[in-house]
């Protein structure tokens, strides 16, 4: 096991259809009330200029949208924030494009959809809208997605004790691919970590060597609110301890071997 | 100013290009100046073009075990994996430390999306066909996966996917993990294969040349598409005294445009004073700068401008001439040459440029040369506007 070390959550973003931000989404967790019916399928993602935001793609506009709503609630300016976007998958609808026009007719692919398929789009399009000229990244671990991009994010947060925004966002697959994939619909959170800041949950986190514990019962019980995807389910099960006092402890599996323990408290 | 970091060792690596398999193949062909690229036979449709094709990667056989994992990128990781004694090197290191104590960093771009294309090309009444239904290679972390799987690795893993700078951050996260004491060693690298997405989605871009890529040549015309595998394995300095060092790392964004760079390289210049803060060096220490080099008409033109930061006698140089533009493995199999260079000391020439631009001239090495190198840079930028700088250094003396 490592040392612990301890970072607070300045700020919190989320997005579903029917909890469209983080108190929504945290009735929703504490059992206050269900989401809101006859709600808007797309975020709003008013980060974004009107001509970026006809042209992102959805991943991109969730991305967008709750990175936002965390920088708001942190107080931060997002042009000197590093950022770390995680997903499981990228942006589907495109992939599923991507693929579905190289096989009919390749010399058609659109060059903005090829620009828009790679898993930084959301950091590009964050970094232009916002003037970010901080480190961005884009990362992955597939069903360990939200707990892999987590520990990069607190890593670059101890490692150069700089407050980070990570996001973890995944969107619904569509086409042939949606039988290879577990997403059936769109999902992000946003974290603003600040080594230095007084407010927010604090998290006291550490590497925990052995096998890697089950997320708890609770929020097992997410997981059709997760729409099936687990790193959905795992910063479920975060978003949930921090939502609900009091303190409670987390395990969220990074491989087999390997979880990243978190003791928080609200 | 980013604070200075404790260098680390690179105590193995290895490279699989168009330029051959291991580290020997690539060393002989940059000092004699001979380039890997080909006429385009890979694409499922006629595009005239040139690309770095490993030869081979079709007659990779993945362990039995593994055998769920098969995909062309997956063949080519394995294929690397096997050069320059790498696996003996890391089961050492999982030996020494322990599996989890050992994280996994790999950086890719499009990793195993050709089998997604090809279940595409092959659908069966809407559906993949039985031989492709598996998820694990129709996600963008089947590279880092196998990894784990094929070398017993069981720290912290990830899959680093920012376009062209992917594998070059990977040395960045590493350090973190090190440093922090999440972990005690780490492999890292790069693994991309062609695939129709890259070659027609450049294309679409009108990125693609139709030759052989020029990188600074006042009549270049864009990239040539190669793939690689490359790969380093990095531990604390005292573990390998004389192995070369990571020196400095910088990252940072353009905040400028998805697929063109900043006109005044605002990004890459920042990337490159973080790179040299961390390294506890400024410019006038650098030997060699392995450029990003892409051949279009914008990266190079703003790249360009980056030079005059360095003395006249650093030499400089794009290898995208010998391998093309690998992509999502281009920082790592770059961070290897960039490594040769300083051990072998051979200057790696820029090739494929005939009539250079006249603000790269006084650095760029057009022809092969050979003398010392203590300090190493690699420049990567990706689309998005994301930048990765790397220093290297010669052991002993960071």
């Amino acid at each position: 096991m490592s040392a612990p070390r301890a970072i607070a959550v300045a700020g919190i973003g989320a997005w579903m259809q029917g909890a469209p931000d983080w108190p929504a989404l945290r009735g929703v967790l504490r059992g206050e009330h269900g989401l809101a019916g006859d709600a808007p399928a797309k975020p709003a993602a008013n980060a974004l200029p009107a001509a970026e935001r006809r042209r992102a793609p959805d991943g991109v506009r969730l991305a967008a949208e709750v990175a936002t709503q965390a920088c708001a609630m942190a107080g931060c300016d997002p042009a000197t924030l590093p950022c770390v976007f995680a997903s499981t998958h990228g942006e589907l609808a495109i992939t599923d494009y991507v693929c579905e026009t190289l096989a009919r007719a390749p010399l058609e692919l659109s060059p903005t959809k090829f620009h828009n398929s790679v898993l930084n789009a959301p950091a590009g399009y964050w970094t232009i809208a916002t003037g970010c000229t901080a480190a961005s990244s884009a990362v992955t671990a597939h069903h360990a997605s939200f707990g892999a991009g987590l520990l990069e994010a607190l890593a670059l947060a101890a490692a150069d004790d700089t407050p980070v925004l990570f996001a973890c966002c995944d969107v619904a697959s569509s086409g042939p691919l949606a039988e290879m994939t577990r997403t059936t619909l769109a999902f992000g959170v946003a974290l603003v970590l600040s080594p230095a800041a007084a407010g927010g949950a604090r998290l006291r986190w550490s590497l925990h060597h052995g096998d890697a514990a089950a997320l708890p019962p609770a929020a097992m019980a997410l997981r059709t609110v997760a729409g099936d995807n687990p790193a959905n389910a795992q910063a479920l099960a975060l978003l949930a301890a921090i939502a609900d006092p009091p303190a409670a402890s987390l395990h969220l599996p990074l491989s087999p071997e390997l979880s990243l323990d978190m003791e928080i408290t609200p | 100013m980013p604070a200075r970091i404790e260098p680390l060792a690179i105590s193995a690596m290895s490279a699989t290009s168009a330029l051959g398999h291991g580290l020997a193949a690539h060393i002989d062909a940059l000092g004699a100046g001979r380039g890997g690229l080909a006429a385009n036979d890979f694409s499922s449709a006629h595009l005239d073009c040139r690309i770095g094709r490993v030869t081979g990667v079709e007659d990779v056989a993945l362990p039995a075990a593994l055998a769920h994992r098969d995909c062309r990128n997956n063949r080519l990781a394995w294929l690397g994996l096997q050069q320059d004694d790498l696996l003996d090197a890391i089961a050492r290191i999982v030996a020494r430390h322990g599996a989890a104590r050992v994280a996994l960093v790999l950086g890719t771009s499009t990793a195993s999306i050709g089998s997604t294309e090809d279940a595409y090309r092959r659908l069966d009444h809407g559906h993949f066909p039985a031989d492709l239904r598996r998820p694990e290679i129709h996600t963008p972390h089947s590279l880092a996966a196998f990894v784990a799987d094929a070398t017993g690795i069981a720290g912290p893993a990830l899959t680093v996917s920012t376009a062209c700078s992917s594998s070059a951050k990977v040395f960045a996260s590493a350090e973190r993990l090190i440093r922090l004491g999440l972990a005690d060693a780490a492999l890292v690298g790069g693994v991309d294969t062609l695939c129709d997405s890259v070659l027609f989605g450049f294309n679409a871009l009108e990125l693609v040349s139709r030759q052989a890529c020029r990188p600074f040549d006042a009549r270049r015309d864009g990239i040539s598409i190669g793939e690689a595998a490359a790969f380093a394995l990095l531990e604390r300095a005292d573990s390998a005294p004389h192995a070369p060092r990571l020196a400095g790392y910088g990252e940072s964004s353009d905040a400028h445009h998805m697929s063109t760079p900043h006109p005044q390289g605002r990004g890459a210049l920042a990337a490159l004073g973080d790179a040299l803060g961390r390294a506890g060096i400024d410019a006038n220490a650098v030997d060699y700068v392995n450029l990003h080099g892409t051949a279009t008409p914008k990266n190079d033109e703003v790249e360009a401008k980056l030079l005059p930061r360095f003395p006249r006698r650093t030499r400089a140089s794009s290898t995208k001439g010998f391998t093309g533009h690998t992509l999502g493995a281009a920082g790592a199999l770059e961070a290897v040459f960039a490594l040769l260079a300083i051990e072998h000391g051979v200057v790696p020439p820029n090739l494929g440029c005939d009539d250079p631009i006249p603000e790269a001239v006084p650095w760029l090495a057009l022809q092969p040369a050979r003398q010392r190198i203590d300090i190493a840079l690699s420049n990567s930028f990706g689309f998005g506007g994301n930048n990765a700088c790397l220093v290297f250094a010669r052991g002993g003396s960071a």
